[in-house]
């Protein structure tokens, strides 16, 4: 099976082409957010070197966030038209799952951590058996004090592996679970396609791609204060089509 | 292919030399951003990836073409929100890139001066207003596919004076077509200020006239007066159309065209198109039609239809650029 798979979701973009174990092109910046402009060139550029067609591809596999929304959008609108159009196969991805990836510590628990300002952070909880990351709490956007109480509480003295945006954290981390956890760096600190792709492999694609749409974990504000005026009217669909 | 996404509207159409219409089909988010008052760029952004992969489907299904019927894939790369425009943006370009097709930016705004193009051929020189919620806009076309701005407004556009102003008068956004027919019904009796209409330029201010309109609005709410609302709706709609017929026919006069041309959301309103048509006798009033006056893909795909003759392609870099617009034309700028 080739898989196409990309992460756009924060600051890095990283972009692979995977045959079955076999790793035929892989592509990751850091020093730019210019996923718009950058991502498709890439694309093109790796399918390309790889003399393939887009139509060669059999499936997609994206990370869907949560993210930057701009971010998560553009490559979840990549994959989603790529898939559309070349009528392929699917796969969303978790992007902190994407991130839990990197640790490949059998029984290990890995917290993968966007920072959303002001204390706040897109995180979860996973354990890796075997060789895969399981969430064991679920992904969300949450203040980290309170994120930080619920692990103590629920994991307290099991080692953490830690991943992402940690560094603002790890004052909070240190003084709430003490030194019990270890930080991945480096290259093991940046989402990779590549494992994207493998793990992306062994999901089932969706079944209805024009339903597919990024992972924000949070609403926007006016949508969120607008529901709490109006609780009766939430999940009611208000884009009108004309033809 | 054409893909438009700039705003509030999802919309993918399929063109057939740039002035047949085989689809057109439109999202609008129009129920979504009253809840608010008025367009929420990420509440827009959201729902543009929601529906892009639909309105691609429909717009091949109700044409009843392949990808292999395709010459071009165009897209409305700005002016617009940037997170809206780049749904479309990104969306057009892997459908390009997928099946290799070349790839068409193009500006919003010349797309709705092309809609006049599903009523007749454009004959150049022409003339365009181009009036809506986001832009208000004189542009002279010395010739195909070359755009100048002679005169825009200085602050809010029309279409945005009569959202604000409908706001005042508790209608629910956008207000426009109901302060239009409230307009119909009612007389100008206020005489609102015509902004910049004796200014040596080719410019707009609406900002005013919606302050005095807010003031008069107010005041007579403090001394319990009750103002007819068809009224304040005719006096405000009267010093809107007032302005834009006025800096029309100025322009018309130093630059003599073939063809004026009315387009834009706010084309859509009876009273422009009424006083337009009363007071243009010496040129040929091109509107666009009712239908295509809001933002769609088939006009999209009308203007890209002339870029393709002229090989304007862009490659799978393209970016949204949310503050594009057309160059001035020299010596307009007084």
């Amino acid at each position: 099976m080739k898989v196409l798979a990309l992460d756009t979701s924060n600051r890095p973009l990283t972009v692979a082409i995977v045959e079955d174990n076999q790793i035929l092109a892989t592509e990751t910046t850091t020093v730019h957010q210019k996923h718009a402009e950058f991502l498709m060139p890439v694309i093109e550029d790796m399918f390309n070197k790889c003399d393939l067609k887009p139509n060669d591809i059999d499936r997609i596999v994206v990370s869907s966030g949560p993210g930057s929304y701009t971010g998560i959008r553009i490559a979840t609108a990549t994959a989603k038209t790529l898939a559309f159009t070349l009528n392929k196969e699917l796969v969303g991805v978790s992007s902190l799952c994407t991130l839990a990836l990197n640790c490949e510590q059998e029984n290990m628990l890995v917290m993968p951590i966007f920072n959303a300002r002001n204390n706040n952070a897109f995180t979860g909880l996973y354990r890796i058996v075997d060789g895969q990351p399981v969430s064991m709490i679920e992904d969300c956007h949450t203040d980290f004090d309170q994120w930080l109480d619920r692990i103590k509480h629920n994991f307290d003295n099991e080692q953490i592996c830690l991943v992402g945006d940690y560094s603002v954290f790890l004052d909070e981390i240190t003084e709430k679970l003490g030194k019990n956890f270890y930080e991945l760096k480096f290259d093991n600190n940046l989402p990779k396609a590549v494992k994207l792709a493998k793990y992306g492999q062994t999901l089932s694609p969706v079944d209805n791609i024009d339903n597919f749409v990024p992972r924000y974990l949070r609403l926007t504000k006016a949508e969120s204060d607008w529901q709490k005026l109006h609780p009766e009217e939430v999940n009611q669909s208000y884009v009108q089509k004309n033809d | 292919m054409s893909f438009e996404s700039s705003c509030d509207e999802t919309s993918v159409a399929i063109i057939e030399d740039g002035n047949k219409i085989l689809s057109n089909i439109v999202a609008t988010q129009i129920n979504s951003h009253k809840r608010f008052g008025g367009v929420v760029p990420e509440v827009a952004s959201r729902h543009h990836i929601e529906e892009i992969t639909i309105c691609i489907g429909d717009a091949m299904k109700k044409a009843n073409v392949t990808y292999d019927d395709l010459t071009a894939v165009a897209v409305t790369y700005g002016p617009g929100l940037v997170g809206a425009l780049l749904i479309g943006v990104t969306a057009a370009k892997a459908v390009a890139w997928a099946h290799n097709l070349p790839l068409i930016p193009v500006n919003h705004i010349a797309g709705h001066i092309s809609a006049a193009a599903f009523v007749k051929p454009i004959e150049y020189p022409a003339l365009a207003l181009v009036v809506s919620g986001g832009h208000t806009e004189l542009v002279l076309m010395p010739e195909e596919g070359e755009f100048k701005i002679i005169g825009e407004t200085r602050d809010d556009a029309a279409g945005e004076a009569y959202d604000k102003v409908g706001r005042v008068l508790g209608l629910s956004y956008p207000a426009g077509p109901v302060v239009d027919e409230m307009a119909a019904d009612g007389k100008d009796t206020f005489n609102f200020p015509r902004a910049m209409e004796k200014d040596d330029n080719y410019d707009f201010s609406f900002s005013g006239l919606k302050s005095a309109f807010i003031n008069t609005v107010h005041h007579a709410d403090q001394v319990n007066e009750t103002l007819d609302k068809n009224d304040l709706a005719a006096s405000f709609q009267s010093a809107v159309v007032d302005v834009l017929v006025d800096k029309t026919l100025k322009a018309l006069k130093e630059f003599p065209v073939k063809q004026l041309i009315l387009a834009g959301g706010v084309a859509a309103n009876k009273g422009l198109r009424n006083a337009l048509e009363n007071s243009i006798k010496q040129t040929e009033l091109v509107k666009a039609p009712i239908k295509l006056c809001g933002d769609n893909a088939a006009m999209i795909g009308a203007a890209a239809y002339v870029l393709n003759k002229k090989h304007k392609y862009a490659g799978t870099e393209l970016n949204a650029d949310p503050s594009l617009e057309f160059d001035w034309l020299e010596d307009a700028e007084k």
